[in-house]
């Protein structure tokens, strides 16, 4: 799948520092989003894929590298200008009780962004915060409410619709359904899925969770140890990911009809201190197949099927 | 049951009830559940927030006793109600022969100990064992769970460990005393899947080398396929459905069941970019129904859903209960 980039990221790192090491969370990201796609960026804890999307956002800082907006180079933005870019790009956090104000009505807090970023005056901004409360189900009895009455389910739905209120171009789902129970998680999987729809949306969806990624994603990115390690289209990434580390995440996963006999590749050791990164291929340390090459050389994200970006030296399917 | 199962049965559990007073009134997290354990078997406790599940795990081991806590029925394992059993009693049984393994190692880890010196404290808690035997036992259980170097590893400090070790120590700690019972409380739920599988495989080989039965609490229906023998789905303090673990998955009977296996996105079959969800949300306040508490978000419930139901034994395949009254039929 191709088209217009809506979202184009190069050369972007992201670093912190920790007791005097510095830590490289995104190492060097080259990233495209199309416009009106659902990217999903998939990986374990720590591997930074949350780090790049706070930092497409300008939420967190970009120790380097070059982001372009619709075009629009966003990295240099400051103040005004910045806020004003902000309200075409919004994120929906995972926790949903922690990331709403606990003293705020909820239509305060839902037309907040449209005051503050998109200048609307007060009775317009909360005409459009009832509406957009409608439309994720929650009905207008619930704008003069505050979060802590509501459940987790209805509190991500309000975490939704103040995302979403300003109409942005771009919104990043940080992990926007693993707190909640698996009966309410394919309610607002659904309605993320309708109003992206709707509104023509780019979606940068982090998750962990593969089986959701396969049920809302166009395109799938793999991060590990802070890099993209694979970008394949939804379909050819679940018939089989290039990868050995995407080989071997997808059959982790315990599912339902698993028999007991399922193969499983059950990777040693845990993930590498990203202070001190392995030399070579970063995944090497925990490969099945690692061989003398990827112990010394690091493999380049490259181009193995139109559309389709691997970075190891032998990629299955494509030897 | 048969009369030459039976010997088999080491926890018995009849009617238990658990209810919490708060603000509101009084909250029935367990509201009359019946379960039975057999040696070596591991039993899934399955649910969403709010079940009951873990309240019910705690009110075995005594956990969750205190003035604001009501607990009634009974637990019977080799002829002692649990529930009833002082609490000295309770001290001598837990760790030893019923053992807790908690969700969140690093809450549930004394931070400024190490970690080897926490499963000595519970080795020599219940046993006379000798200090240095006690750390060489230690080290041979951390080496049992797949901890990476187990004699630098005990030495270590919590916050030295990755998130899979200290699950792991959690395990060690839990089988420090070789239980007969292991309860394991969402054990795996915030590790990534790498090393969920990991620590999954441990836990099955433990259990098939020392016969411990396992009480595995998880709201993780993939998990479940993958490591139980018996399965029980609770809902709103109630055990709506149980049977093998076949049964369960493969040919659920209970609406609320068969809602909870539609909504795991799958890996495998069609995608349509629509997951199947369950209307509405649980219930969990203090008001429930006095009929089957799903009827409000089940699209099968009809006039006879207000009747109390009790668990029943329908179809004919042995084991299998469900507590629908239409019997999960349209």
């Amino acid at each position: 799948m191709t088209g217009t980039p809506a979202f184009e990221v190069s050369g972007l790192r992201v670093e912190y520092h920790r007791g005097g090491a510095r830590v490289r969370a995104v190492r060097d990201v080259d990233l495209e989003i199309y416009q009106g796609e659902t990217l999903a960026l998939v990986g374990e804890s720590g591997c930074g894929k949350s780090s790049l999307g706070r930092a497409l956002l300008r939420i967190e800082p970009a120790a380097s590298g070059e982001l372009r907006f619709l075009g629009r180079d966003i990295g240099a933005l400051r103040g005004a200008q910045l806020r004003r870019a902000r309200a075409d790009m919004q994120m929906i956090f995972q926790d949903p009780f922690s990331s709403l104000n606990p003293r705020r009505t909820v239509a305060s807090i839902v037309d907040a962004p449209l005051r503050h970023s998109r200048g609307l005056g007060r009775r317009a901004a909360r005409e459009r915060a009832l509406a957009m409360l409608e439309r994720v189900g929650l009905g207008a009895e619930a704008a003069d409410r505050k979060p802590g009455e509501f459940s987790g389910g209805q509190r991500q739905r309000i975490g939704i619709a103040r995302a979403l209120a300003p109409r942005p171009r771009f919104v990043v789902a940080d992990e926007p359904v693993s707190a909640l129970d698996v009966s309410i998680q394919a309610q607002v999987v659904n309605l993320l899925a309708d109003l992206a729809e709707e509104e023509d949306l780019t979606v940068l969806f982090i998750s962990h969770d593969l089986g959701v990624v396969r049920h809302v994603a166009d395109r799938v990115a793999l991060m590990y140890l802070g890099q993209i390690i694979e970008v394949a289209p939804r379909d050819d990434f679940f018939r089989g990911p290039a990868h050995p580390y995407g080989e071997a995440l997808l059959s982790a996963v315990p599912t339902v009809t698993d028999s007991p006999g399922r193969e499983r590749i059950v990777l040693g050791g845990d993930l590498p201190d990203p202070a001190r990164p392995p030399a070579g291929c970063l995944f090497q340390t925990r490969c099945p197949h690692a061989v003398g090459q990827c112990r010394t050389d690091p493999p380049a994200l490259r181009e193995v099927a139109p559309g389709r970006t691997v970075r190891c030296h032998f990629p299955k399917g494509f030897q | 049951m048969s009369a030459a199962t039976a010997d088999e049965v080491i926890l018995d559990v009849r009617d238990l009830k658990v209810g919490f007073t708060v603000r509101a009134g009084r909250l029935p997290a367990v509201d009359g559940v019946d379960l039975t354990l057999r040696r070596g078997e591991t039993l899934a406790l399955v649910g969403e927030s709010g079940s009951g599940k873990s309240a019910l795990a705690m009110a075995l081991v005594g956990l969750n006793r205190g003035p604001r806590t009501e607990i009634a029925g009974t637990a019977d394992f080799h002829g002692e109600n649990l529930l009833t059993a002082r609490e000295s009693r309770l001290r001598r049984i837990r760790g030893a022969r019923i053992a807790v393994v908690f969700q969140d190692a690093l809450a549930a880890l004394n931070p400024l100990q190490r970690a080897g010196g926490q499963v000595v404290e519970m080795i020599r808690t219940h046993h006379q064992v000798p200090r240095a035997e006690a750390w060489r036992q230690t080290a041979r259980l951390f080496g049992d769970v797949g901890i990476a170097s187990p004699e630098r590893s005990v030495r270590a400090y919590p916050h030295e460990l990755s998130g899979g070790m200290r699950q792991r120590v959690m395990i060690a700690l839990g089988l420090a005393n070789n239980p007969e019972i292991l309860i394991a409380d969402e054990p795996t739920t915030a590790l990534d899947v790498t090393i969920q599988a990991q620590v999954l495989q441990v836990l099955r080989d433990l259990q098939r080398d020392h016969g411990t039965a396992v009480i595995l609490i998880t709201h993780d229906l993939g998990v479940v396929a993958g490591v139980a023998d018996r399965i029980a789905v609770m809902y709103a303090g109630r055990v709506v459905e149980t049977g093998t673990r076949e049964q369960v998955l493969f040919r659920p009977r209970h609406p609320y069941t068969r809602g909870l296996l539609a909504s795991v996105p799958s890996l495998t079959g069609p995608v349509t970019g629509r997951l199947t969800a369950i209307g509405g949300s649980a219930l969990t306040g203090v008001d429930r129904p006095p009929g089957c508490a799903f009827a409000p978000r089940c699209d099968l419930a009809g006039a006879g859903c207000s009747a109390p139901v009790p668990l029943l034994r329908r179809g004919t395949e042995s084991g299998h209960l469900d507590a629908c009254v239409a019997g999960g039929q349209p």
